[in-house]
This record gives structure tokens, sequence and C-alpha cells, in this order.
């Protein structure tokens, strides 16, 4: 996969599951397209068989695309999140 | 009794509710969401009825879904399983509206049990102690907080409306607390549809012991011995026995004694389980009362030879239960739950279609599960696959047959808790009968602590 800066990084889902963009629905979304993001930052959740795992950045750098709407569901390996590498 | 039930759940629960049903001569209805077309509970049910939709919100939590297909079938009676509406005052309303009995609690037991913060305060008048905690709903972060210095920490964060588990979280500092609280709000609205939370304080090298109990309604209560689940995964239990290791006698009296007492305090009807922490001196908690079947019943009716789902039925239909605190335990029996997680990789759930299946036989071994070969794992719903429960003259025999029980059980290719299970049980500490609720964490990696 290439990295460094300014390569696109594609956030892939670890597992199916259905994609949410916030904690809750009353939570703001953890990321929005423009957000700046550092590496751990959570992304997103996915809820697979009642449990809930946190999607988090591995590179810092800038969300430029939402591929997923929330609360569709997503397969293993799915492509959810591009973000373009600092 | 009844002549027709229909069974609002899914999974290995649906099946034993079924045969429950099949033994005491009442027809079955199944239900059943798009993804659980070709579930056993459909294929063995004698009518089954297409609820549509995939999430639990669209089919094993829609009461309206669920009243209509009763009526449709002309049930008499609706037996909820545990967990989705299970514990629900608005679905026995509703049946009650229906002209269906519902087999559970009164709808006075489900308003006090369904919120564990009441509970607390009701077991506290009745003299039984409680953990230090919030008494109330907390409805911020900030409230959290204030709650969690005045208790101070480590904390546990837990759903009002909750049980398995599900909106739990522990907390060691205030950064915990401000991550955590709203995702165990978010992962309780979604498997309760109530989002309120409580805290309490986290009790160390505590076991979990619980009592089974059967209450008439009427004031009448009898219990079946006590269960020990120690062995848990973020408050998922994953190993239940009976009877309880390390637990001295008087301690155990004192524990069936409390229940017994606590459910006649509140008029109890149906299974129920009392469930307390026992800290390393003997000294004993209630943390809340689970108002249903529960997934780890087998263990008790392996020790005790009663079947709590026909129990369930008789209360349900106002037959006479049992009545006398006299019911003999033989033996021991212990309970695996095989669950579509992957314990090498933080648990992560496991879903997919499941190829092969090879289930472990022989005297003693009792296999509660819904899975066979072909059958697709949905992402929708909990992880349990199946219950492997056996049981032995004692301790000893009973591990000796769990052991050789989870060599032979197979699950392919999904990944499942079972290599964790033999490793367990081959665990020193375990064998000894030495272990707390925090045992799992020697099993879990060290990246999951930050989750």
């Amino acid at each position: 996969m290439p990295s460094g800066p300014n390569h696109i990084v594609e956030v892939k889902a670890p597992i199916a599951g259905i994609f949410y963009r916030a904690a809750s629905p009353e939570d703001p979304p953890y990321i929005e397209i423009g957000s700046t993001v550092s590496p751990k930052q959570v992304l997103c959740l996915l809820e697979t068989m009642k449990v809930f795992t946190k999607v988090r950045s591995v590179v810092p750098g800038k969300v430029v695309e939402i591929l997923v709407q929330n609360g569709e569901t997503v397969g293993k390996g799915q492509t959810m999140v591009l973000i373009e590498h600092a | 009794m009844f002549s027709k039930v229909l069974i609002a759940n899914r999974g290995e629960i649906a099946v034993r509710v079924l045969r429950a049903a099949k033994e005491l001569g009442i027809t079955t209805v199944a239900v059943y969401s798009d993804p659980d077309r070709e579930s056993l509970s459909v294929r063995l049910a004698d009518e089954a009825v297409p609820l549509g939709g995939a999430k639990s919100a669209d089919s094993y939590l829609n009461i309206p879904k669920l009243i209509r297909a009763a009526r449709e079938t002309h049930a008499d009676a609706i037996h909820p399983g545990y967990g989705f509406l299970s514990e629900s005052t608005a679905f026995s309303e509703a049946c009650a509206e229906a002209g269906v009995t519902f087999i559970g609690p009164t709808v006075e037991n489900l308003r006090l049990s369904g919120n564990k913060l009441d509970a607390k305060q009701t077991m506290r008048a009745a003299g039984i102690p409680i953990i230090p905690g919030s008494l109330d709903g907390i409805g911020s972060f900030f409230e959290a907080t204030r709650v969690a210095n005045e208790i101070g920490y480590p904390v546990i964060l837990k759903a009002a409306a909750g049980g398995g588990g599900r909106g739990m979280r522990i907390c060691n500092d205030r950064a915990a607390l401000e991550e955590e609280f709203p995702i165990a709000r978010a992962e309780a609205s979604a498997a309760f549809g109530d989002g309120t939370m409580y805290i309490e304080k986290l009790i160390t090298n505590a076991r979990h012991v619980e009592v089974q109990v059967l209450g008439d309604g009427r004031g009448g209560a009898v219990h079946l011995g006590e269960r020990n689940c120690s062995v848990q995964r973020r408050h998922q239990k994953l190993i239940e026995e009976s009877p309880s290791p390390g637990l001295p006698p008087y301690v155990r009296d004192g524990l069936c004694a409390a229940a017994v007492q606590g459910v006649r305090h509140m008029r109890y009807q149906n299974a129920g389980t009392m469930e307390f922490l026992v800290d390393p001196e003997g000294h004993f908690y209630f943390m809340e009362i689970n108002a249903r079947i529960q997934v780890e019943h087998p263990v008790t009716e392996m020790v005790t030879g009663v079947d709590l789902v026909k129990e369930q039925f008789k209360i349900a239909a106002g037959e006479p239960t049992l009545a006398e605190n006299n019911t003999s335990h033989v033996g021991c029996a212990i309970e695996c739950r095989i669950n579509a997680e992957d314990p090498e990789s933080s648990f992560l759930p496991s879903p997919g279609k499941i190829e092969s299946v090879l289930l472990p036989g022989g005297p003693g071994v009792r296999i509660d599960t819904h899975i066979f070969a072909g059958y697709e794992v949905p992402i929708y719903y909990d992880t349990l696959l199946a219950k492997l429960i056996v049981h032995g003259r004692d301790r000893e025999e009973a591990m000796a047959r769990l052991l050789r029980c989870l060599d032979e059980f197979e699950v392919a290719p999904i990944q499942t808790t079972i290599p964790l299970h033999r490793r367990i049980l081959r665990d020193p500490d375990f064998r000894a009968g030495r272990y707390y609720t925090d045992f799992l964490t020697r099993y879990v990696a060290e990246e999951e602590e930050d989750e």
C-alpha cells in the first residue's frame, strides 16, 4: 500500500457491520469531509453482532471522501473513507 | 395449559423454548427476520411467520409486528426468550391488550426489574446490601464525573435498561469515562431502546454468583441454588457453573435466603435470577434481578433435573410450580458459551457461513444450539452460537468431560471461543476454583485495554 505525503489512504472495514458516523444519533459525527485527522483518531463505528468496533485512522491527514451512508451495511474489506496522507 | 405459543425470539433460545412447548403438547409458532429465513426454529416450528426486516428494531423488537403475528396465528401465549422484548413492559402490556398471555413476570415486576436503579432501591428497602453508586440516571458526561469523583475510580458504567453486558464499561479515570460514556449509551440505546446510564463502584476480586428463583406471583418463591458466572469478558459471561467453587456454605445459604426474600418482597412471577457480587471476605451485594429465563439456565437444570422453561409455562398458566426450597442438587454442571468471536483478535465478531460443524456427545453432555452446516451467521444479532453444558458426579469429572467435549467440538471456517475455553479449562486457577470476575483479563491481548 502506498504511504507517505499526498497519497490517498483507503480506510477499509476490518469486519462486516453496520456503519455509523457518530457514537449516537445525538452526538456529532466523528469526521466530515475536510476534517483533519491524526493517527489513532476514531473515524467511524461498525456495529457487528451487537458489538461496536471503533475504526481509527492509521495516518495523519485530511478526509477527502466518506463512501458509505450512516446506517448502511458494509462488507469486510470494503473501503469506507479516503484520507489524504498529510 | 396453553394450546399455541408464539416464540418471539431467535437463535438457540427459540429452539430451547420450542422444545419445551412441544413436550408440553403446545403448538409452536416461530417468527423470523429476513436473514433468519432458514433458521432452525423456523424449520422445527409447527408454523412460522415472517416479520420482515433485518435489524432487531425492524423485527424481533417490533411489537406491532409480533402482536399481529400472534393474532393471525391465534396464539394464546407468547414466550419472549431472553434479550429482545423479554423484559419489556410495553410488550407485556401489548400482549395483555391483545388477549395473549405473556410468559414472564407481571408488568409491575418488569417495571421494577427493568429499571436496574429502581430494583437497587427496592432491594435496599428489603434489607439486601447493594453496590455503592448512583441511585438515579446519569444524563451527561459531567454528571457522570461528579458521581465518579464521589465514589472514586475505577467505576463501572451500566445501562439502567441493560443486561448481558451491553452498554457496560469499566472506566479507570476521567478520560476513559469521557470516551466511553457516549459509546456505552449508544450501545444501550441500540440494544434496549433506552440509553439511561448509571454508575457503580467497581468491586475488585469479586465473584459473580447468582441465584435461580421461581416465583408464583402471589408472594410464593423458591430458589434452585446458585451459579458462579465469574468468567466474563466485558461483563459478558463465558463460563457458568454450579455449585459455585470456593463459596463457603454459610455465604451460599445467605445468598439464597436473600434472593428468596427479595423476590417474595416484590411478589415476583416467573423464573428469574438474582445476581450478586461476592467479595473475598464473603460479603455479598445485590446487583440486579434478571426477570427472564437466562442463557445459563441449563446449568441449574443439569444439577436439579428441573426444566425451568416448562416451569415458566406452568406459572404463566396459573398451574402450581415448585413450592419448597428442597430441590436436590446432584453433582456439578459447567457451561461454555461458544460465540462467533475470535479470541485471538480482541474477540472480534466472526459472522459468515458455517461450512462444517462437529458436535461433541456422550454421557452427561447437552448442547443447546441453532447452528448447522450451511448456516449463515448474520451480522445483525448476538454472537452466541451454542451452549455446551456438561454434568459430572463432581467438579473433577465435569471438567474432564468438558475438556474432552471441547477437543471434539469443531466449527469451521468462522472463528469461535472454543480454543479459549480449552485454555481456560487447563488453567490451574480455574481448575482450583480460584477465579474472580477479572479472571479473563489474563487471556485478553494488551492492545484491547484502551478500547
